[in-house]
């Protein structure tokens, strides 16, 4: 579910409905399931973040202790990629790189993946 | 304490902001002979490419980055000397700048070598600074009617070509390696890019030089000729390392560091291309002329020059690059035992040694690949993990689940 939310709450559509029927979506946060194991990854939003370090454009920056991506200054070098330990940014279409922003920057405001996983595995918390 | 960066590139802001994160009030100043403020160098192709513009560029940091570090900046100004006696910097006209802490953040120059002719070339250029690519975009005009000549199939030469690819009426680049990116790729990834490029219409010429220049004429080794109206050099670049040797700081390909970033003189630091690496996947010591790699020498050679006691020990080759929509990520080292994975349009090898991930490259599908980054710079014993789950494709469900926990659910 954390997956459609993200999809959903970055999609800038008014309804789920409308945001993900029929669209292969690209959430920023991803499940890995093996057997009975499965887990949620997205941005952990490092003190020290690698992807930050290295980008070629600044286009990605720390605001208020979050990772955030500049997609309009981003070239689409995928540095981040390659420097990310946690696999957490992702390419896109629009060419930039996309990464979780924790919903600072769409109308929620919030982490949806957190008010949308029913099992409240998902926990928004500093740490 | 009174600090002094001496160049002003992606080492200069590592510095900068690693000394901040220590001393918030010493005063910095940053000399260089650029006039612009910091910009990502390896940006050039892609301004001439159109995906980012001259005014992005020049915001590698925001516009106050400076003023709000407390930085001074001398611009447009070049050192002539470092006098580690006294603690100063020598400028042109004079002027002497006091230090307390230095950091030699003066970067690379192109390696142009001895070409018969080269200066009967009317249009030519390197590929390395805003400035160049201000000057090959005027050579090439607006009407897509230039033949261009890029001597150098490596990043640099090959980034240059995507940049204008779409804006020539021939390009074709030559090297004398029999493959493209020589010093980043082995055989079969290496053609599978030069393929793909070349359906893009670029011409390449391997294991071949040019022998002399007449004008707008190259005779190769081989016989051949290529006329062209444009010519940019790409063959490689050389550190910059007079000032350091002249100071008496250990020089030999680069500028010598410890992990500390200091250099073999008191109170000197250096950090970024000028600068030898020790690579911990090769376990060798070499020049990575990165742009990570440069920040965070810099921001170490900062911490410590503020005090601190930090270390850098996990440098490693590695690269993120696309060309006309393939994209390529590489790291480590290709000598040990392999793994591979290859249909039509991905491609994927696997370096162990001794127990450790040493290396990789992916093309085409480059998804997490950082995963594996992550295994070779922390050099994480392959037993410790599920090697089989992580060969199929770059996933945390491959850490027990303890180390899971950790990264996943910590402070980071």
């Amino acid at each position: 579910m954390c997956e459609y939310y993200c999809a959903f709450a970055n999609s800038g559509k008014s309804s789920m409905v409308k945001a993900l029927k029929d669209h292969k979506i690209a959430p920023r946060i991803r499940i890995e399931e093996r057997n009975n194991i499965s887990f949620a990854v997205s941005c952990r939003h490092c003190t020290d973040p690698l992807c930050v370090k290295g980008c070629i454009s600044g286009a990605l920056t720390i605001v208020d202790g979050a990772v955030q991506i500049d997609s309009d200054k981003c070239v689409g070098c995928y540095t981040c990629i390659l420097s990310c330990p946690y696999g957490a940014l992702s390419t896109s279409n629009e060419g930039a790189i996309q990464k979780c922003e924790l919903c600072a920057k769409n109308e929620f405001g919030q982490p949806m993946c957190v008010q949308g996983c029913p099992n409240k595995a998902i926990v928004y918390e500093e740490r | 304490m009174n600090y002094v960066i001496i160049g002003n590139g992606t080492a200069a802001v590592g510095t900068i902001e690693g000394i901040r994160a220590v001393d918030p009030t010493g005063p910095i100043t940053v000399i260089s002979d650029e006039i612009y403020p910091v910009y990502g160098r390896p940006l050039i192709s892609y301004l001439l490419l159109g995906k980012t513009t001259e005014d992005k560029m020049l915001h590698y940091r925001p516009a106050d980055f400076y003023e709000k570090n407390g930085v001074k900046t001398m611009l447009g100004r070049t050192v002539t000397k470092i006098d580690p006696a006294a603690k100063s910097v020598l400028l042109e006209g004079g002027e002497a700048v006091p230090y307390d802490k230095l950091c030699i953040c003066t970067g690379s120059r192109p390696f142009v070598p001895p070409m018969e002719g080269l200066d009967t070339v009317p249009h030519k250029t390197s590929f390395m600074t805003l400035d160049d690519a201000k000057r090959l975009d005027t050579m090439l005009g607006a009407d897509n009617d230039k033949r261009v000549l890029i001597i150098g199939a490596g990043l640099i030469g090959l980034k240059c070509a995507e940049g204008i690819y779409q804006r020539v009426k021939k390009l074709t680049v030559i090297d004398l390696a029999p493959r493209i990116l020589p010093n980043v790729l082995t055989e079969v990834p290496a053609a599978i890019i030069q393929k793909h490029i070349e359906g893009k219409g670029v011409q390449f010429i391997l294991g071949d030089s040019v022998a002399r220049f007449d004008g707008t004429t190259a005779t190769l080794q081989s016989g051949g000729t290529i006329d062209f109206d444009v010519l940019v050099i790409a063959v490689g670049v050389r550190p910059n390392t007079e000032l350091a040797a002249d100071a008496g700081c250990e020089v030999n390909r680069g500028i010598l560091t410890d992990n500390h970033s200091a250099t073999t003189v008191p109170d000197i630091y250096a950090a970024g291309d000028c600068t030898v690496s020790h690579d911990i996947a090769a376990d060798t010591d070499r020049i990575l002329a990165i742009l990570p790699n440069a920040y965070m020498q810099g921001e170490t050679a900062g911490r410590n020059m503020a005090g601190s006691n930090t270390s850098f020990d996990k440098a490693i080759p590695m690269n993120a690059s696309g060309f006309m929509g393939l994209h390529m990520i590489t790291a480590g080292s290709y000598d040990g035992e392999t793994y591979l994975e290859q249909d039509e349009d991905h491609y994927k090898l696997l370096v162990t040694r001794d127990n450790h991930l040493v290396g990789f490259i992916m093309i085409g599908d480059v998804d997490r690949a950082g995963i594996y980054t992550s295994l070779i710079r922390e050099q994480t014993p392959l037993d410790s993990i599920d090697f089989s789950l992580i060969r199929e494709k770059p996933q945390l469900m491959a850490f027990s689940r303890a180390e899971r926990a950790k990264k996943l659910g910590g402070a980071h």
